[in-house]
């Protein structure tokens, strides 16, 4: 992957609550073998509202979404992460998310950072005013930025290791073999095996 | 004397690999499970790196979302070129797949349990969120990513950092008509959708360990649904009789070297976790969801809920829009709304306790001529089970359909997705919009309600039933 540092975008503002990956992306669009090609599923019943945020000419480009608690809760499915990044969306504040989604959003270069319920709320009323409202999110110093202020985040230091050098995750850990294979070594001989390696 | 350490700190030691970098510690996986919807990238991302699958062995794939549960032969083309897939990935990389129409398919999460190939103190990993079902073994599962997938194939192992604890303390005794699915809604509505993000669960007390396995998995299932890393109950006498007959247990002297390892995984008294939670169980009820998170649910004994009572903005916002999607009006009975489908199955609530709650209800009764009602067992093991019990004839004398095994109406991901503006009462686990079908309306029930619910039209108990 591309080294990732920061990104400046139009915030577009989702006011909603436990906005589950079911809605993010239904599973009938989740039907591919790909893992692009999926921003014809994002939100896709949600837009077929015509006031959905996303259908506003006024944010058309908007690249940062801003929603509430609990966001990307439910379902595994990665393409929730890679619908928003195909629409254009590169990173996603929310008070809370969903653990998996987030585990997933980092690995595929989506920001998805976690800020104090006040500065979301913030962050909100300050986009529903300005549709051109800006917002940085910069993980070198780990801090969001706009016109008039700032809100340093956490994240998981490998995951964001990995995004700043543009490292592969999985060559990564394959650095430690010698330590994985030193402890499979010393697994009980019983633990349950599948396929050809099974005696009987 | 070592500190007293919590069931999860245990497991979490025994497979934690320190990382030679200045990373977080990574987890050895002790099984992958693996399934058609969520892997086809991951083998496709190995493929490209030129990398191999690292433990075959300790892999075991099934074909359940996408998959008929009506015919032997699939038809539709986007299903045929997803098991065609996987089949390919799995002969590659000789894994062991139980394919659709393989007596021991069904679905991922029914299929491994039964096998026996899910043991207490094991770490188990799976492309999708309900893993946390395998957590009712006293294993640490959980549901991950595509990416995630990809580097299990490749590593066996996941870099994690360790997960913050949670007791929920079940305390008295459930009443009878009780059952696991209804101790888990009244702790979501309790605890809310959210009231359990980033932790992993130690259900708890003595109600916990009269449970079944089967209900144990319902338990340990429906955690994701509080946002739960995973939820899990210590192995006592209940998992080792349920394991001691299943295919691929430890046998011999491995028995008994597994058990005895298995006999030290609980909770050191004195142990500590992050949070506790206590919920007392004596005077729950039968409970049912009304909106469209598994945690807006009420006993259904009580009313739609009205949105202008919560006291948090956030909360009330929601419930407006789920009554809107719902097309409920608050202080409406939830005994009076009107249900036209019912689907029993999912890895919530499709073992053989399942089918067998629903067919002492339905046993010489027939369905309200407005209900249509899907039988569709866990997996073709249950299905075979429940055929040697005659529970089909049951369920066939009532005028419900006895399907094969796959997740079904659970996700509207396959055939059996929902049409138009329906409503259903369903025994899975998410009742999101659109979950079932682009406008279906779900309610979510344990077996028994929803048995009764077909018989009376309405949402209902077997007790309402004369
Ligand atoms: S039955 Fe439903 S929840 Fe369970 S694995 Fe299948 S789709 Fe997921």
């Amino acid at each position: 992957m591309e080294p990732l540092t920061d990104h400046t975008g139009r915030v577009l503002p989702l006011r909603r609550s436990d906005v589950d990956t079911d809605q993010i992306i239904p599973s009938r669009f989740c039907r591919r073998l790909t893992k692009t090609g999926y921003a014809d599923g994002l939100f896709a019943r949600w837009r077929e509202a015509d006031d959905f945020v996303l259908n506003d000419p006024a944010r058309a480009g908007g690249s940062v979404l801003v929603a509430g608690p609990n966001f990307a809760t439910g379902s595994s499915r990665e393409h929730a992460v890679w619908a928003l990044r195909d629409w254009g969306i590169a990173a996603v504040l929310a008070p809370s998310f969903g653990d998996i989604f987030r585990r997933n959003a980092l690995k595929n270069g989506l920001l998805a950072v976690q800020l104090p319920d006040a500065v979301v709320s913030g962050l909100l009323d300050a986009a529903d005013r300005d549709p051109g409202f800006l917002v940085t999110v910069d993980l070198v110093a780990c801090e969001v930025r706009w016109d008039g202020g700032r809100q340093a985040f956490e994240v998981d230091p490998r995951a964001r290791r990995l995004l700043l050098d543009g490292q592969d995750d999985i060559a990564v850990t394959l650095a430690d073999g010698d330590r994985i294979a030193a402890y499979e070594r010393g697994r009980p001989h019983w633990l349950p095996v599948f396929g050809a390696a099974r005696a009987g | 004397m070592s500190e007293p350490r919590t069931l999860v700190e245990k497991i979490w030691d025994a497979h934690r690999i320190p990382s030679g970098s200045d990373g977080p510690d990574l987890l050895y996986v002790d099984a992958h499970l693996v399934h058609e919807a969520t892997s086809a990238q991951a083998f496709d991302g190995l493929r490209l790196a030129g990398r191999k699958v690292r433990r075959p062995d300790l892999t075991l794939a099934v074909e359940d979302h996408n998959v008929p549960t009506d015919s032997l032969s699939i038809t539709d083309p986007i299903s045929v070129e997803q098991v065609a897939r996987l089949r390919g990935n799995c002969a590659e990389h000789g894994i062991e797949l139980f394919p659709h129409g393989d007596a021991r398919q069904g679905i991922v999460h029914v299929v491994g349990p039964e096998l026996g190939a899910i043991q207490p103190g094991m770490t188990v990993v799976c492309g999708d969120s309900h893993t946390s079902t395998h957590g009712a073994f006293g294993a640490l599962a959980f549901g991950v990513g595509t990416s995630d997938v990809e580097h299990v194939l490749a590593t066996q192992t996941l870099p994690m950092p360790r997960p913050r604890t949670m007791a929920v303390e079940f305390t008295g005794t459930l009443p009878p008509d009780v059952t696991a699915k209804d101790l888990m809604l009244a702790l979501l509505a309790e605890i809310g959708a959210n009231g359990a993000r980033g932790h992993v669960l130690e259900y708890r007390g003595a109600a916990i360990r009269g449970l079944s396995m089967e209900s144990r998995m319902t338990l340990c299932n429906l955690s994701i649904e509080a946002g739960a890393r995973a939820g899990m109950v210590a192995p006592d006498e209940v998992t080792f009789e349920y394991l001691a007959t299943r295919p691929r247990r430890p046998a011999g002297t491995d028995w008994d070297e597994a058990l005895a390892h298995w006999s030290t995984l609980h909770t050191d008294p004195g142990a500590v976790f992050d949070r506790t939670v206590t919920l007392e169980v004596g005077a729950l009820s039968p409970v049912v969801t009304w909106g469209t998170n598994p945690g807006q649910a009420v006993p259904l004994s009580q009313a739609v809920p009205d949105p202008a009572r919560f006291t948090d903005a956030a909360e009330r916002a929601a419930a407006r829009r789920a009554l809107e999607y719902m097309a409920l009006e608050p202080g409406t009975r939830m005994r009076d709304i009107e249900v036209d489908t019912v689907f029993l199955g999912s890895c919530t609530n499709g073992r053989i306790e399942d089918l067998r709650a629903a067919a002492a209800v339905l046993r010489g009764r027939v369905l309200a001529p407005s209900v249509r009602m899907l039988v569709v067992p866990g997996s073709m093991q249950v299905r075979d089970q429940a055929e040697r019990e005659g529970l089909h004839e049951v369920f066939r004398a009532a005028g419900a359909e006895w399907r094969l095994s796959g997740c079904s109406m659970c996700l509207g991901m396959n055939a059996d997705r929902l049409s138009g503006p329906r409503r259903c009462a369903s025994t899975s686990n998410r009742n999101y919009e659109g979950r079932q079908g682009d406008t279906a309306r779900t309610h979510l029930v344990s077996p028994a309600v929803a048995a009764a619910t077909a018989v009376a039209g309405r949402l209902a108990a077997p007790a309402d039933l004369s």
